[in-house]
């Protein structure tokens, strides 16, 4: 897709970066929305896909946060007298196995989805985006050491690995965040580390370094504001991913333990039952399915946004 | 060519090494040990008993003597007997199985590059008319749900809603349609997305506006000179593609009850099986490097500018 907007402008944008809140109280000249957020925010307005993927997760988010209040009954209580009842008045997805309401235990299950998606992102972007800068700013054989240390950690299926640190430790919630974290950060880091080394020799580092800022000021305030938009570009990538995965672990049982319910255990749980009753398998793949295409299209629409290029 | 080879053959070697050394650590450094396993039904052992078993498969020893053992008869191709299958060695278990995980793979690999290029491609000649969307629109949905949710979607669909295909098993080839279309949904949107957005930039490039400007014909400056160069650029998404298959086959597998290495897998590391997942773990990350090898090297023969 082609975009009136002249993509030479965006780096220039990105070098000169915000000024520091606080720091130049010169008035500045520039008009108004000119900065690289505002313009990335109305292209991404204009996106409708996108627009929908974002309305979509906030909604979820709602779900997630009020599902104490939206829930029509309990999550875990089982009644043996209503088990693998036909969605109805009564039940608007039916009943599973134990009885309990499917539409509760799917509200239940987004706050699982929503709180493992972002709470790995920011594990990983607490681990990744400071190692990738510093192996990235001190080169040598801090860079060199990190790096091989990633080669490795890419010849690793993600997956694979994810499962095998999930089944030592064992399911549950905060397991998955250890898994998710040790895993995760090296796309990052890597990232991160390709930005700085391509940002460290600009002429506005260069500028602030014979103006006699230090190290750590060069770093916050220079060169990671500039490096930005790849991390936030692969952090709305990444929530989905983080979602994906703890749906796949719970699938195969390693993920969140029951009687938390989780919509990737409710899959496959019931995944046998396919055929009798069909109810309990398709709406937590529905809602699965749902889930990922918003953050999909929200993510598409954040990329496209944030660099025209990129496209 | 021939020494860029050897270098990435014997890189293989401490790879796997780090890979092997990774994958200890983890089975080591956690709680819980085969002997008292936390899988389910598992019976509780008496602590002479729980000594004797750790003596008997060597697991008493510290764990470098262990790793050490580990690697002298990995070298040899024996992975040891499975904790979990105690009658059967993990090379038994792997050449039966894996045939059956590699057929499904291939297959679904097949499909997968074949509709894929079929896709992109015609997004790209039709850019922004109805092929294109089609094209988009399984890319994002193949791409973005997982292969459990598809294959739920699937089986709903052309088992119970049209009984068309079996729902599970590995007996016949009808059998074989749905994992492998389950399998391919997702590398062929990503090959769909790639062809086209290659091909559109292909077809903006100077030689293509020539072969225009000497009054070539559209078919023949598609086929010949667009795809051709448009094609480079995905090999280089194969090596992934192999990972995404890989993984992607346990859940398929344990979906449509496919008698292939999936299964085991997941038994074997909620068993603590330890020899297996050492056997898994290693065959799959050799594999897939050797995969990622060829791939780099046929990505040089296809394209004479680039030089190892």
């Amino acid at each position: 897709m082609a975009l009136s907007t002249p993509a030479s402008g965006t780096d220039v944008r990105m070098a000169g970066g915000p000024p520091p809140a606080g720091e130049l109280a010169l008035p500045r000249a520039a008009p108004r929305g000119s900065s690289l957020y505002r313009d990335a925010w109305r292209r991404l307005i204009k996106n409708r896909l996108a627009v929908a993927g974002g309305v979509t997760v906030v909604l979820l988010c709602l779900v997630a946060i009020f599902a104490d209040v939206l829930a029509p009954y309990s999550y875990t209580k089982a009644n043996f007298g209503k088990i693998y009842e036909f969605p109805s008045r009564e039940f608007p997805l039916g009943t599973d196995q134990l009885g309990r309401d499917v539409l509760s235990r799917m509200i239940y299950g987004a706050r699982v989805s929503m709180l493992v998606g972002l709470g790995a992102q920011v594990i990983i972007v607490m681990i990744g985006v400071p190692l990738g800068a510093l192996a990235g700013f001190l080169g040598g054989r801090v860079d060199m050491l990190l790096t091989r240390f990633i080669d490795v950690m890419y010849a690793f299926p993600r997956l694979l690995f994810v499962i095998l640190v999930m089944s030592m430790l064992g399911a549950g919630l905060v397991n998955i965040f250890i898994a998710l974290g040790l895993t995760g950060w090296v796309g990052i880091a890597r990232q991160t580390r390709a930005q700085v080394l391509t940002i460290k020799e600009k002429e506005f580092v260069e500028g602030a370094r014979a103006l006699g800022a230090g190290f750590w000021r060069i770093i916050t305030r220079h060169v990671l504001p500039s490096a930005l938009t790849p991390i936030v570009v692969s952090v709305t990538f990444g929530i989905p991913e983080a979602i994906f995965t703890e749906a796949a672990l719970s699938f195969i049982g390693v993920g969140i333990n029951p009687p938390t319910p989780s919509w990737g255990q409710m899959v496959g749980e019931n995944q046998q039952f396919l055929r009798s009753y069909w109810y309990l398998c398709v709406f937590p793949s529905i809602a699965i399915a749902i889930t990922m295409l918003s953050f999909t299209f929200l993510g598409d629409g954040v990329r496209d946004a944030l660099d025209p290029k990129m496209k | 060519m021939l020494r860029y080879t050897v270098y990435r053959l014997l890189w293989l070697i401490p790879t796997l090494l780090a890979m092997a050394l990774v994958t200890f650590l983890v089975m080591h450094a956690t709680p819980g040990s085969p002997l008292d396993p936390v899988a389910e039904g598992a019976n509780p052992l008496s602590p002479e008993a729980q000594k004797n078993l750790a003596a008997v498969y060597g697991l008493d020893k510290p764990l470098w003597e262990q790793f050490a053992i580990f690697l002298a008869k990995a070298v040899r191709g024996d992975f040891g007997q499975s904790f979990v299958y105690k009658t059967r060695t993990v090379g038994e278990i792997l050449v039966e199985t894996l045939p059956v995980s590699l057929l499904l793979g291939s297959m679904a690999l097949a499909v997968a590059i074949a509709g894929g290029l079929a896709l992109g491609v015609l997004a790209a000649v039709y850019q922004n008319r109805s092929w294109d969307y089609v094209s988009v629109t399984l890319a994002t949905v193949g791409v973005s749900v997982p292969n459990f949710v598809l294959a739920v979607f699937l089986i709903v669909i052309f088992s119970l809603v049209l009984p068309l295909f079996p729902t599970g098993g590995w007996g016949s080839p009808r059998d074989w349609v749905l994992p492998t279309v389950t399998l391919a949904l997702a590398p062929l949107g990503i090959i769909a997305r790639f062809t086209r957005s290659s091909m559109l930039e292909v077809v903006r490039s100077d030689y293509i506006l020539t072969a225009r400007a000497k009054g070539l014909a559209e078919r023949p400056v598609v086929l010949k000179h667009v795809l051709k160069n448009a094609f480079i650029p995905v090999v280089t998404l194969l090596g992934p593609m192999f990972a995404a298959v890989g993984t992607g086959s346990f859940f398929v597998e344990s979906i449509f009850r496919v008698p292939g290495m999936g299964r085991f897998f997941v038994l074997s590391m909620t068993g603590r099986d330890y020899p297996m997942i050492m056997g898994v773990v290693l065959l799959y990350g050799a594999f897939l490097a050797i995969m990622n090898l060829i791939v780099d090297l046929l990505y040089g023969a296809l394209d004479p500018r680039i030089r190892y």
